[in-house]
């Protein structure tokens, strides 16, 4: 009887003794694979989003048409005509609309109707902490890769119809948005032909 | 590009000066080796702006002022 006492309590202080050292392993692997020094620091650096942001959009700036930078900095997304379309003259004109870090937007420019969603990433190895590009640098990469080879961007992309990830009803505003800064802009150009003075003032965004 | 930090300047130089011209080509190898893309803008900032991806050291137009390196697309 005791024996059988003396064994059990043998057993069960053995599992015991092999459950606190799993705890203790794991805890300590969780311990080794903390996130560094550097990077707690970086993590917690309020303004190094900010500053990569406010550099990503300087150099978006120093690469798109003044208009095109307008269009971004008041309504936030870019717009990209198809160069397929436009070559072949075989088609109505398809333009994209690229937004951050959201699918590309591809419609009818003539009647704004959605074609399709492409969402397409930029992955990138990690750095300084963060694996995603600011927001106006994955804007410049969509807008570059679609401007110089759209095929090629559109065959990396995965392909759905309208509504699977963007608003539809959000999109079709941005579109009317684009059309009434656009209209805007052929005004300011014609009161820029009949009085180049006054145009110089109402034209005052391109230097801001 | 990268990511957290934006904009990273790789490598500067004047590619008519040979020692320039090969520390430039050595860079731009060892980005597209790393996998990503390079693109030069091209264009008129007033008219319309461009972008013209390149392969080779040989196709970035004599007078581009830059070569833009960015991570490949993938599908999201």
């Amino acid at each position: 009887m005791e024996i059988g006492l003396g064994i059990t309590a043998l057993v069960a202080l053995a599992l015991a003794v092999d459950a606190l050292a799993h705890g203790l392993v794991a805890r300590f692997r969780r311990w080794l694979a903390r996130p560094r020094f550097e990077a707690d620091l970086a993590a917690i650096d309020p303004g190094r989003e900010r500053r990569a942001e406010r550099r990503a959009r300087e150099l978006l700036r120093s690469c798109v048409s003044e208009d095109d930078w307008q269009i971004y900095r008041r309504l936030g997304f870019l717009r990209v005509w198809s160069h397929s379309t436009h070559r072949h003259h075989d088609g109505p004109a398809v333009a994209y609309l690229i937004y951050p870090h959201r699918p590309i937007v591809s419609y009818v420019a003539q009647t704004g109707r959605l074609l399709y969603e492409y969402c397409v990433t930029f992955p990138a190895a990690e750095s300084n902490g963060s694996k995603v590009l600011p927001d106006s640098d994955d804007v410049l990469a969509k807008w570059m890769a679609l401007n110089a080879d759209e095929q090629r961007v559109l065959r990396h992309a995965n392909m759905s119809l309208p509504g699977k990830a963007l608003d539809p009803g959000a999109v079709a505003r941005n579109i009317w948005q684009l059309g009434r800064f656009e209209r805007e802009r052929m005004r300011e150009a014609a009161s820029e032909l009949v009085d180049p003075q006054r145009s110089s003032a109402a034209s005052g965004y391109r230097r801001a | 590009m990268q990511p957290g930090s934006g904009e990273v300047l790789v490598a500067e130089g004047d590619v008519n000066v040979v020692e320039d011209e090969e520390r430039l080509v050595a860079e731009f190898r060892r980005q597209l080796d790393a996998g990503l893309w390079a693109a030069v803008p091209t264009g008129d900032s007033l008219v319309r702006r461009q972008a013209q991806m390149v392969r080779s050291f040989d196709e970035v137009p004599k007078d581009a002022e830059r070569v833009i390196f960015f991570p490949r697309a993938a599908g999201g």
